[in-house]
């Protein structure tokens, strides 16, 4: 496949942009940070990117969506980091739509798919319990009970936990933590009895929520695809997730290294404007070059996602692992070259460094997706 | 049949019946490609034979027009030959500078007669050019070179010394850039000539290299005579042919990053040995050649993506200002991990023990790619100003 976006592409892109810009963009974010907003993020706005049609972009036509791919997805991803949009779009358009795509039963799929892709229902992954991102590490436990099961643990980084109508729940049946086999997904109703939420504050002031499982009965109908087997699907949720992300990090690294360029245009020292020194225009050109690779990795990324690339999980874990890179360098050079302003909270690339980390994290850092590259290079 | 098909299929017996069994075996080394001239080098006696065969179709240079020697064929067929060469793995008969960077030149800079003059012998493959660009005082700040060219009427005469002349000692004609006016800025006052390299006063000096091979020359000109009909362009705009040769040049070296078909992390398990997981044992060894490979990866992508965006009608993207800088510098992290895999079998010079130390007189040899055709560093400073509009 060409690794060109399509004219239709483009627009889509532009018109992200445009919305995004004006309506979820830095100054939205910091409103919502600062009124202490419990969602963090506005309903009203979402209307408006549910009313552009974009949460049934990579959602099948024969589920209610636009069947138009996750590469679509993905260049609105990618202005979502650009303007550090507040939205639901990660938490239940990219991963919490595909987990019911990936693992859910066909009932599942025709009760939820719908009403996710015209935004009408909130869906949000469970996944991670420690520190690190360690998917078979899970061990959550779902014990049989009767005809159903009885689920008892924690799970953290839920994203958008508060506004979420169901969660995915990754959880053991069998096996122990360290095993890739014996993990179960469950569709758990957000005001199930025995289910606590707590609100959780991260750097990045999105929404983000701690989940306590006490004891918390479901019937067997809530178990998603066969006991036991969620490894096959959930890797291939968290593939696209990570590409998803890895779109995010490209829109918000190159946004975050405009903002730098644009300011070593501006600011004098020493009679000069800063950005005359080769020091700095050095560093800054290895970023530029290092932005035009992470832009290609992407889209091929993306790409490989809608043509069902057996190459997907080496492909993920590159695009993550190099976004996860350029994102912090873009960053952290965007603070040293903006110097001791760079440091204030009035100055907006504060803010992409915040966000940037938690993206970063979310799904497996740079060290993770490194490792995972490498093993799966065969190595 | 479609003309195109019918196209395959006779090209594709043709390349059956005439190109030498010898022609097919995989090129191992610089020393196996044929360049051509008035006194080739030939490794193998089928050399001559395939490029004689292929010059009279005009495939030497299949995209050239046919008044010039060249093929005349269009982008589908040039493709259709390309793929019916590569099935029977046949070499590329010719290689030179001619083709890669004079040809180009000539065909968007030079008059009629110079196409026609010049052309013709370099898709035959009877003369071979090298280039007259840096000197011992214009390297990286190549628009002040000094080698003057006087006026005399219908002829200049030319005084002055160039270096890293790729083999200026075997090459029958230049193409130069010459100093005709010393009043303006730099860039002003440079002329592109050529002339016969046999012509009275030229004299060369192969430079031995740390990789121990000469591919370089010192060439100096004493008094030498060059006809003016072979001054291409105008008189003193020269350094517009010379920045498009650049490009050319730049897109050729920065080709050499493109990762090999075996995977430095398989070569290293192969050499190195793995761990009981499966693994490259040592974690740093293996981090760094994940970083490499996670890197060819991308590089190689956004090669493919700069492509297809061209393809696509959406023109030579600002992503292409980074190829020379990154594929150079790739390459030399490649080489630099050859080294690292191969220990003391990759640090050997000579002998069969060492497969006559072509480890090491590559990874020595890379370290010229982020010099030559523009350093590392005057690459940045292109994209820093020119791409992303920083000030001076």
């Amino acid at each position: 496949m060409a690794l060109v976006l399509t004219e239709e592409q483009v627009m889509l892109k532009e018109s992200a942009a445009g919305l995004l810009a004006e309506k979820a963009g830095v100054a939205q974010l910091r409103a919502l940070r600062d009124a202490d907003d419990e969602l963090g993020f506005s309903r009203d706005v979402w209307q408006e990117v549910v009313a552009m049609g974009w949460p049934g972009i990579a959602v099948a036509e024969a589920y209610g969506g636009l069947g138009y791919g996750y590469t679509g997805l993905g260049l609105v991803l990618e202005q979502a980091g650009r303007h550090l949009s507040p939205t639901p779009l990660q938490a239940s358009v990219l991963v919490g739509a595909t987990a019911i795509n990936e693992l859910g039963s066909e009932a599942q799929k025709q009760a939820l798919l719908p009403a996710l892709a015209a935004g009408e229902v909130l869906v949000s992954l469970a996944l991670q319990e420690g520190a690190q991102h360690a998917p078979e590490q899970t061990a959550l436990t779902a014990v049989a009970d009767g005809d159903g099961y009885t689920l008892t643990g924690n799970k953290i980084l839920v994203l958008d936990a508060l506004a979420a109508d169901h969660f995915v729940v990754i959880a053991r049946t069998a096996g122990s933590a360290g095993d890739s086999e014996g993990l179960t997904a469950f569709l758990v109703p957000a005001e199930a009895k025995g289910l606590t939420v707590e609100r959780r504050s991260m750097v990045d002031s999105r929404g983000v929520g701690a989940l306590r499982f006490d004891g918390l009965r479901l019937d067997a109908d809530a178990v998603m695809g066969e006991p036991g087997q969620a490894w096959a699907g959930l890797s291939r949720t968290l593939d696209i997730a990570n590409i998803g992300l890895a779109s995010e990090l490209l829109g918000l690294a190159t946004e975050a290294f405009e903002l730098t360029v644009a300011y070593l245009k501006e600011r004098k020292q020493f009679g000069k404007l800063i950005g005359s020194f080769q020091g700095l225009q050095h560093r800054a050109a290895e970023l530029f070059a290092e932005l035009e690779l992470a832009r290609s990795i992407v889209l091929q990324a993306l790409q490989a996602i809608d043509a069902d690339d057996p190459e997907l999980p080496k492909l993920a874990s590159a695009a993550k692992a190099k976004l996860c890179e350029v994102a912090q360098r873009a960053t952290n050079e965007g603070i040293q070259m903006h110097g001791g302003i760079g440091m204030t909270d009035e100055y907006d690339i504060g803010l992409f460094i915040k966000r940037a980390r938690v993206a970063q994290h979310c799904f497996g850092d740079y060290n993770y997706h490194l490792d995972r590259f490498a093993r799966l290079s065969g190595f | 049949m479609s003309k195109l098909e019918e196209f395959r299929a006779e090209t594709r017996a043709w390349l059956e019946e005439n190109c030498p069994p010898a022609m097919r075996e995989p090129v191992r080394s610089f020393e196996d490609l044929y360049m051509g001239g008035r006194n080739p080098e030939i490794a193998h006696p089928e050399q001559k034979v395939w490029c004689d065969r292929m010059a009279a179709r005009g495939w030497t240079v299949p995209h050239w027009p046919r008044e010039y020697g060249g093929g005349g064929l269009d982008k589908e067929e040039c493709k259709v030959l390309q793929q019916e060469m590569a099935r029977i793995n046949a070499r590329r008969p010719l290689d030179s500078f001619g083709i890669s960077m004079l040809g180009p030149a000539l065909l968007q800079f030079g008059n009629e007669e110079q196409k026609l003059e010049h052309l013709p012998p370099i898709c035959r493959g009877e003369i071979r050019w090298c280039q007259g660009y840096s000197e011992p005082n214009a390297g990286s700040d190549l628009a002040s070179l000094q080698t003057r060219a006087e006026d005399q009427g219908d002829h200049y005469i030319i005084n002055g010394q160039k270096v890293w002349t790729s083999y200026a000692d075997k090459a029958d004609w230049i193409f130069c850039l010459v100093r005709t006016d010393n009043s303006g800025s730099k860039h002003e006052g440079i002329s592109f000539v050529l002339f016969d390299m046999d012509s009275p006063g030229v004299s060369t000096r192969p430079i031995r290299l740390i990789s121990g091979s000469s591919p370089f020359c010192e060439t100096f000109f004493d008094n030498v005579k060059a006809d003016k009909r072979n001054l291409v362009g105008e008189e003193g705009k020269g350094w517009t042919i010379a920045k498009y040769l650049l490009t050319h040049e730049r897109e050729m070296i920065s080709g050499f990053g493109a990762a090999p078909k075996k995977s430095l992390g398989e070569a290293a398990l192969e050499t190195l040995g793995a761990d009981a997981s499966g693994r490259l044992g040592n974690g740093i060894l293996r981090h760094t050649i994940a970083q490499y490979q996670l890197d060819a990866l991308a590089f190689a992508a956004t090669m493919s993506r700069v492509g297809d965006e061209a393809k696509a009608g959406q023109g030579l993207g600002a992503a292409s200002s980074i190829f020379k800088y990154y594929g150079t510098e790739l390459n030399k992290r490649r080489n630099e991990l050859n080294i690292a895999i191969g220990g003391e079998a990759a640090l050997g010079w000579e002998g069969e023990a060492y497969n006559g130390g072509v480890t090491s007189r590559d990874w020595l040899r890379s370290k010229g790619n982020s010099i030559e055709g523009g350093t590392s560093e005057v690459q940045l400073n292109i994209i820093a100003k020119r791409v992303l509009g920083l000030p001076d």
